[in-house]
């Protein structure tokens, strides 16, 4: 018995120590890639390729998410609403969750797993074929080559996607509000301005911003902390997902918190 | 042997991971302008040896001079502009595999040099045709070449910015004997075509024979310990047990 309590004890502190020292190498990691961030040259065109790849290319499936998010949205408040015959409410309750919740964190979500998972698997296929030491080697620093347009590419793309979700998801739920439900378009969207305000859309795009950066900087270092070979890409991919994911909805709580307070 | 004569000279080096003695007190130098190879059994410390000469491992004690500079007492970003002196072929070519073949060879000089699209295109199909790369693999990606092509390519890349040093680390390791016999073919031709402009050649290997065959010098490494420094005749002659049973492999 007293030896079990040992080895529990033991397992926990090995625990403690292993995730201090992973927060310390984030940390360091975090620190190099803003430090390189402001060092020249800035690398415009991988900068412009990673948009293009996170924006871009995410903007198929963050429309197919957001017009059913809205659409489905606007189902559930409708059924909810009908019973005190407040279904003409639909409109401003949509645009505000989306506004202010679900456009940035679902769109999170969606890039967390399309990108933060690229990101991931190309830098640790790097990592395991040497590429990165040959970048290294020629005198190319790997964090400013590889892991700052990428953070980059999301901070800025998150938002961008979030206002498009925004838009998109409103777009399902005026559809399913006015010719489905049948509310009056003139209700429907004069509602929406009655009770929306400037602070909340901003909430959702700072939201969307810290997110982008979160999900960049955990999928580079997933990638760059690859060990091993297939199988450890697929682990770095895994992790990056994972906790991309639960990074985003965790933030988006001590978030909404903060920004509730100042906007 | 004076030190001008040598282009890398490491001074009473020892690397230390935790506990773990990986290099202890190496104390030699590499002739300028000659092919020298370093030999050992897995584990004996040639890839750290060679990621200090590249100043990616720094040692616990001692110094690494390269081309009369302290690389271990130079700054980070001084460093990475000093990288330009050498090339390096790695053990799986290590090319970008989102780049073409052309591009691979083109990317240093894009990045380091400002010379116009249409010199880096003569100097690129240069470089690829000196080592035996047609015009339509210089179009394919690396995952579209066989090894040996990838090897060639990635000497090519290696040398696209007149390195001072070239390091091959194993790099035959993974190539049938024909395709090995003809890279160290060309890494021989490679380092006489330029030894004119200052070119030392360095190879980190476990291939005796290819060693003997191609090389001027042989550093003999166990245990983190050089155990021999010596031209490749003498080297064939040494009495050291150890040697002896590489040597009878």
């Amino acid at each position: 018995m007293k030896v079990l309590v040992q080895r529990r004890i033991e397992d926990l502190g090995t625990n403690v120590t292993n995730l201090l020292l992973g927060l310390g190498d984030f940390t360091n990691f975090t620190m190099k890639t803003i430090f390189w961030t402001f060092k020249p040259p800035y690398r415009w065109k991988l900068l412009f390729e990673q948009i293009y790849f996170i924006g871009n290319k995410s903007i198929f499936i963050i429309f197919l998410t957001s017009s059913f998010t809205g659409a489905v949205f606007a189902f559930q408040i409708y059924v909810g609403m009908k019973v005190i015959n407040a279904d003409s409410f639909i409109g401003p309750i949509v645009t505000i969750a989306l506004a202010k919740e679900l456009a940035p964190v679902l769109s999170g979500l969606v890039v967390a797993g399309r990108c933060g998972a690229a990101m991931a698997a190309q830098i640790g296929s790097m990592k395991v074929t040497e590429q990165i030491d040959a970048l290294e080697v020629m005198g190319i620093n790997s964090y400013q080559y590889l892991a700052v347009p990428r953070i980059l590419g999301a901070t800025l793309s998150l938002p961008l996607l979030s206002a498009i979700f925004l838009l998109i998801g409103y777009g399902g739920a005026w559809l399913i509000g006015t010719k489905v439900i049948l509310i009056d378009e003139v209700i429907f969207s004069s509602l929406i301005s009655d009770f929306m305000d400037l602070g909340m859309v901003a909430e959702g795009i700072i939201k969307a911003t810290v997110f982008g950066y979160l999900i960049g900087i955990i999928g580079t270092y997933q990638g760059f902390n690859v060990t091993g070979g297939a199988e450890g890409v697929g682990k770095g991919t895994n992790m990056a997902v994972v906790w991309g994911m639960i990074t985003v909805l965790v933030v988006d709580f001590f978030l909404t918190s903060f920004l509730t307070k100042i906007l | 042997m004076t030190n001008e004569q040598f282009s890398i000279e490491f001074k009473h080096v020892v690397k230390k991971f935790g506990d773990t003695t990986v290099l202890n007190d190496v104390d030699f130098g590499i002739i300028k302008n000659k092919i020298t190879t370093v030999l050992g059994f897995s584990g004996a410390g040639k890839t750290t040896l060679m990621k200090h000469i590249l100043g990616l491992t720094m040692p616990t004690s001692g110094d690494v001079e390269v081309l009369g500079t302290c690389i271990n007492k130079i700054g980070e970003l001084e460093l990475r502009e000093f990288r330009r002196n050498f090339g390096m072929v790695f053990q799986y070519a290590a090319l970008f595999d989102f780049l073409t073949s052309f591009e691979n060879v083109a990317f240093p000089l894009r990045e380091f040099t400002k010379m116009t699209e249409a010199e880096i295109k003569e100097k690129v199909m240069g470089l690829l045709e000196s080592v035996g790369i047609s015009k339509e693999a210089a179009a394919r990606l690396p995952s579209e070449l066989s090894g040996g092509m990838r090897k060639r390519v990635g000497l090519a890349r290696g040398l696209a910015l007149d390195p001072h040093i070239m390091l091959y680390d194993e790099p035959t390791s993974g190539l049938d004997p024909i395709t090995t016999h003809m890279v160290y073919d060309l890494m021989r031709e490679t380092h006489y075509s330029n030894v004119h402009h200052g070119f030392t050649s360095v190879i980190i290997s476990h291939d005796i024979h290819a060693t003997l065959k191609y090389s001027d010098y042989v550093v003999f490494m166990e245990n983190g310990q050089v155990v021999e420094h010596l031209d490749v005749e003498s080297f064939k002659k040494s009495e050291n047990p150890v040697i002896r049973r590489f040597l009878e492999l």
